[in-house]
């Protein structure tokens, strides 16, 4: 076992894992935070998207020990009930969603995509969803979402620094 | 889905990491993981210690010249598809980098982990054969042409680590490549590279390993243009055969992308003096 250290949603978090253990274990399991969900567990479907250091990654595709002394933002840490975040109200207010698993990563990935400048076309952003698969929406109304947001209030997707 | 059990360890310099590789041949170099943790899944390898390479700083950072680009081995796809200073010095290179797998592979993968691990299907491999690059180890330095040694092997060593690649400036280059739709693996990929002194033309994907077209390159040095391409055809014999594309069907995409990774050289504005 490791103890393995990182701030998740600006909490210190420590747990004793074992070197196997995947980052998207060790925030569902130690951390208690279900948000991130498991789809593929094949680094495709993007479902485990969180950030780490203010970045897009794959949490089922990392260990939980390379991300030692990491900063990690998870959905949980975006917004809240009565407090979303606008990414997320966007995804209410464009129908963005209907079961509701591909969503925590989507929105993890919709700000990722905001931050980086590359929400400028609706082609853009669906190559940057590459890595996201949505089974039920057809993926129009996660595209709007991400434009409005964009376009809107593109600040509250700033990174940290 | 649970990893076979493995130690970790995280050494601070290049000397640690040798040391902890040395000393146990069971033990295998990590870096940024999207390769090897989805093969662990599949317990298509069993190591005993991974020894993380990320704390090293011998193997980071990015130096441009007038006529070369060093990047570190443990380099991010993302960095090489951003950093201002490459993209002005080798767009093609940038392009090709913006276009691995995708934005969160990109904010993990490496070039020193793809091109170690030779994938027929990887991209960095045929921008390092088609620009020449050289890859600088823990032991020596190798030409491209050395380098790449068959399906999934490299002329790396056990316990030999690459510490960065450097690239020629080429005069102009470009880099199409056609992905499989389902799994954004390249089916068949080329990079073509004026280097002011000839042509280089690397295929990937289409082959069990990244390879130059000599005939493409011997047309293209003459004139670089599509008037030299007239006629072209890449020989099926040895290309890959799998439910995605039949050797004829690759062959035939093979001609295809060098004359689209040429018009991306041609569209590139060469470095001309004035």
């Amino acid at each position: 076992m490791i103890q393995v250290s990182m701030t998740v949603n600006g909490i210190q978090e420590s747990h004793a894992v074992s070197p196997r253990t995947l980052l998207v274990n060790y925030l569902r399991d130690h951390c208690g935070l279900t948000g991130s969900n498991i789809g593929c567990d094949t680094t495709q479907c993007g479902c485990c998207t969180i950030h780490m250091d203010g970045r897009a990654v794959k949490s089922c595709t990392m260990l939980a020990v390379q991300a030692e002394g990491a900063d990690i933002i998870t959905i949980e840490g975006l917004g809240r009930p009565g407090a979303l975040h606008p990414l997320q109200a966007a995804f209410r207010k464009h129908h963005a969603l209907q079961c509701g698993y591909c969503t925590s990563g989507m929105i993890m990935q919709g700000v990722d995509i905001i931050r980086r400048g590359r929400a400028g076309s609706e082609a853009q952003i669906r190559h940057e969803l590459e890595g996201n698969i949505c089974r039920c929406t057809g993926y129009q109304g996660i595209v709007d979402a991400i434009s409005e947001v964009a376009q809107e209030a593109p600040e509250s997707c700033a990174g940290p620094k | 889905m649970t990893l076979p059990a493995f130690d970790y360890r995280r050494p601070a310099t290049l000397s640690e990491a040798l040391a902890i590789l040395a000393d146990d041949p069971q033990a295998r170099a990590f870096a940024g993981g999207q390769t090897l943790l989805p093969t662990l899944k599949q317990r298509l390898a069993r190591p005993s210690v991974l020894v993380d390479l990320q704390d090293i700083p011998d193997l980071r950072g990015v130096k441009v010249t007038d006529t070369t680009v060093e990047i570190g081995a443990m380099t991010r796809h993302f960095i090489t598809e951003t950093d201002p200073a490459i993209r002005a010095a080798i767009p093609a290179l940038s392009h090709l980098a913006s276009g691995i797998a995708h934005p969160q592979v990109r904010h993990l993968g490496t070039m020193g982990g793809s091109v170690a691990n030779n994938d027929p299907a990887a991209d960095y491999p045929a921008a390092i054969l088609g620009l020449n690059a050289t890859i600088r180890t823990t032991r020596r330095e190798i030409a491209a042409d050395d380098f790449f040694t068959g399906l999934f092997s490299t002329a790396l060593e056990p316990g030999e680590l690459i510490v960065s690649f450097r690239f020629p400036i080429p005069r102009r280059a470009g880099y199409h490549k056609f992905p499989n739709e389902a799994s954004g693996h390249v089916t068949v990929g080329a990079f073509v590279v004026d280097t002011g002194a000839g042509v280089r033309v690397a295929v990937n994907g289409a082959g069990p390993c990244v390879f130059r077209q000599t005939d493409a390159e011997a047309r293209l040095s003459a004139e670089f243009s599509h008037a030299a391409l007239e006629g072209f055809t890449q020989d099926p014999k040895g290309l890959n055969n799998d439910l995605h594309a039949t050797p004829a069907y690759r062959a035939q995409l093979v001609a295809v992308a060098i004359g689209r990774a040429l018009d991306m050289a041609l569209a590139a504005q060469p470095e001309t003096t004035p």
